[in-house]
């Protein structure tokens, strides 16, 4: 996926420009995941969340602590039950081990259930160039490779479209009679897929965690696309990242439970996959051949470092759904694969520092988001964080620098910051006039635009008038 | 009980009367109030901005200015939360004064926590005609845990009548330097704190922090707004107004 995280400011400018958007962003937010997750925790017990909270937190820990011990346990387990475990260090590695078995299966068409490595990769366009047609089958991920248009949600990817804007696209898509009852439209999409699903060479699929001790992957979904996805076709790709793995079938149960409680608040989802090497001699199904391909692309150079602990992440969404930025403007805002808290700290890291300067400051650092999270990571932390890195390396513009560093000189020499909090109180008091609300404030627009400054009530600081009254 | 009142930098310039109720609240519960004269800042700006050698200079500073009061209040959660939650992060490289700021952080409290918990005698003698309803603001929540203990002293207010808003625990949208970093999507979060604020019917919006005061209250009079009125939960608990 293309990298516009260097846009976020005017990504979302448009984004809050967007009346059918903000009319989306705002259904989403009164009615969407947090209340269900709410609900989800209340019913399982708020306590005992939290200790399975603490509890997840320490599986992502033991796993992390020994990455390569893991994965090579996995690698070895997978294996023994016939599967072909490939390594990637790079995105462009992982479209091109991809591509190599599609031509050494002759794959003409490839049907995808949900991979957000995918979208980190561009799989999409890399098999495209090669002549293999790719089919999104997750609903809302087949919504959006009609409209052409990246997820805006780790899980619930066109979320920023409705009904309406749906039924448009599939009126003009698959040249039917335009429908705006949810059931028929779902009924549309499956009947253009199956035909897909039927013709397909080979399934891609994401994988939510990869089981050290069985050499399984896993997905947990709530179409069954997934499933089909995965056994249909002659040969299934499993594409994920590196740091999905877990020691064992007992932790995955422990994350389970976690996932999908803070993903959609279902105590499970429909569809838990767990698929451990291609078909063998007494099944009746399944692939002939199967693959992993397991993607780097930065994640082991966050291993050991202060940003470890993001690692732990197992996409569930609920720091995106929490977080009020998120909500105000959207997932296409971030401008890359991963969006709201998680996004903000994985692709500064992912892409470079450089390249997504606005999103670890693009955050009031409210704490939603680690407080929502299933396996605590500190996101207001790593957020803070990377602005420290920002600074260390000097990529704070010349403004902001200055600025921190005369407060700070003032803010260490009590009696000149007296003098100068008591200008400025009178300053700002005067400029509020009689209504007491500046209406534009002196390098101060950015406040302005949307609200007023109210201004001081007193002429005086609290410091004077406490001294005037202790004389 | 002797106890140094944190003023805040936004209380000194903003809004001197709420130091001046926060003063009265502690002295009322019997505390030997002292507010040192040099303080200044809690450094939040700098930590938050990634700065962490003016958040260290400036910590440094309050611990020394506030070194011989066995408490240190502050009425806003979100100044006591960088010294309880972040100063120790602050010396992280430096043994010595991370456990000073242990030890520091842990005599820190939030105006209407220390009351709540600590204060022998919370004496509320206000009176309140009407409904309001409380903004709970995310450090004071979510880094202290501040959440009964405002609406605990707001309930013995006389004539007092706590109505609870939608979505009282989201962020305002204030976020220090966010509201003037990216001003159109903060004033998108403000204007979404009023349409829950105005939906409640209260009055008033009480809350505990300096920073969502402004931004709430300049988001409600631009909205046209100018009658709910937005109290710091000092004002409304001395009674001063």
């Amino acid at each position: 996926m293309q990298i516009q995280s260097m846009h976020f400011r005017p990504r979302a400018a448009a984004a809050l420009a967007d009346a059918a958007l903000q009319s989306n962003l705002q259904k989403f937010s009164s009615t969407g995941f947090t209340a269900l997750r709410a609900r989800a925790v209340a019913d399982f017990g708020a306590g005992l969340f939290e200790k399975l909270r603490g509890e997840g937190a320490a599986i992502r820990d033991r796993a992390l602590a020994s990455l390569d011990a893991w994965i090579e346990r996995f690698e070895a387990e997978a294996t023994r039950r016939g599967a072909t475990v490939l390594f990637a260090e790079t995105r462009e590695e992982a479209c091109d081990l991809l591509l190599d078995i599609c031509r050494r299966h002759g794959v003409k068409k490839a049907i995808k259930s949900k991979s957000m490595l995918s979208e980190e990769a561009g799989v999409n366009e890399a098999l495209e160039a090669a002549g293999v047609t790719p089919v999104e089958t997750d609903l809302g991920e087949y919504i959006l490779q009609l409209a052409g248009e990246p997820p805006s949600h780790i899980i619930a990817p066109a979320l920023h479209k409705n009904r309406g804007e749906v039924a448009d696209l599939f009126e003009a898509r698959h040249r039917a009679p335009r429908k705006t009852d949810i059931p028929l439209m779902t009924r549309e999409a499956r009947e253009v897929l199956r035909g897909h699903f039927l013709g397909a060479d080979l399934g891609l699929s994401g994988g939510n965690f990869l089981i050290a001790e069985s050499g399984s992957g896993v997905i947990v979904t709530n179409e069954g696309n997934g499933r089909m996805v995965t056994t249909l076709p002659r040969v299934h790709v499993c594409l994920t990242g590196i740091e999905k793995v877990i020691p064992t079938l007992e932790d995955f149960a422990t994350l389970l439970r976690l996932l999908t409680r803070s993903a959609t608040g279902q105590p499970i989802s429909n569809y838990v996959s767990l698929f451990t090497g291609p078909r063998q001699a007494p099944d009746r199904d399944g692939p002939e051949y199967m693959y992993f391909v397991l993607v780097d692309a930065g994640r082991t150079s966050l291993v050991g470092g202060g940003m470890q602990e993001m690692l732990r992440c197992i996409r569930c969404g609920a720091c995106m759904n929490h977080c009020p930025v998120y909500r105000a403007v959207g997932g296409h805002a971030y401008g890359w694969v991963y969006p709201g808290p998680m996004g903000s700290v994985l692709t500064p890291s992912y892409v470079g520092l450089e390249n997504a300067l606005d999103l670890p400051h693009a955050a009031t650092l409210c704490g939603a988001c680690s407080v929502a999270c299933p396996v605590k990571i500190p996101l207001p932390e790593l957020l803070r964080d990377l602005r420290e890195k920002q600074v260390d390396r000097g990529l704070r513009p010349a403004r902001e620098r200055l600025g921190l560093r005369l407060w700070a000189w003032l803010a260490l020499r009590p009696r000149l910051y007296a003098l100068a909090t008591a200008a400025a109180a009178a300053f700002l008091r005067a400029l509020g006039g009689r209504s007491g609300m500046i209406s534009r404030l002196p390098f101060g627009s950015e406040w302005t635009r949307g609200r007023f400054f109210p201004a001081p009530r007193s002429w005086r600081t609290f410091r004077s008038l406490y001294a005037a009254r202790r004389r | 009980m002797r106890v140094g009142l944190l003023v805040t930098c936004l209380v000194d310039l903003m809004r001197p009367s709420i130091g001046f109720a926060a003063l009265k609240l502690l002295e009322d519960a019997g505390c030997d109030v002292v507010v040192p004269a040099t303080q200044t800042c809690c450094g939040q700006p700098g930590w938050n901005s990634g700065d962490r050698r003016a958040a260290r200079a400036l910590a440094e500073k309050l611990i020394a200015d506030f070194e011989d009061c066995p408490y240190v209040v502050a009425p806003s959660g979100s100044c006591a939360g960088m010294i309880r939650t972040h100063f120790p992060e602050v010396f992280s490289e430096d043994a010595g004064m991370r456990a000073r700021a242990e030890r520091f952080g842990a005599r820190t409290y939030e105006l209407t926590e220390f009351l709540a918990k600590v204060a022998h005698r919370p004496r509320v003698s206000a009176r309140f005609d009407g409904a309001v309803t409380y903004h709970d603001s995310c450090s004071g929540l979510r880094e202290l845990g501040v959440k009964t203990e405002p609406r605990k002293l707001l309930a013995k207010v006389e004539g007092l009548k706590l109505v609870e808003m939608e979505e009282c625990e989201t962020c305002c949208g204030f976020g220090g330097t966010f509201s003037i970093k990216y001003g159109d999507v903060s004033a998108e979060m403000a204007e979404r704190k009023c349409a829950h604020i105005a939906a409640s019917g209260a009055q008033a919006v009480v809350l505990g922090d300096l920073g969502c005061m402004l931004n709430i209250e300049g988001r409600l009079r631009k909205r046209g707004d100018d009658t709910t009125r937005v109290l710091h939960v000092a004002e409304v608990l001395a009674g001063e107004r």
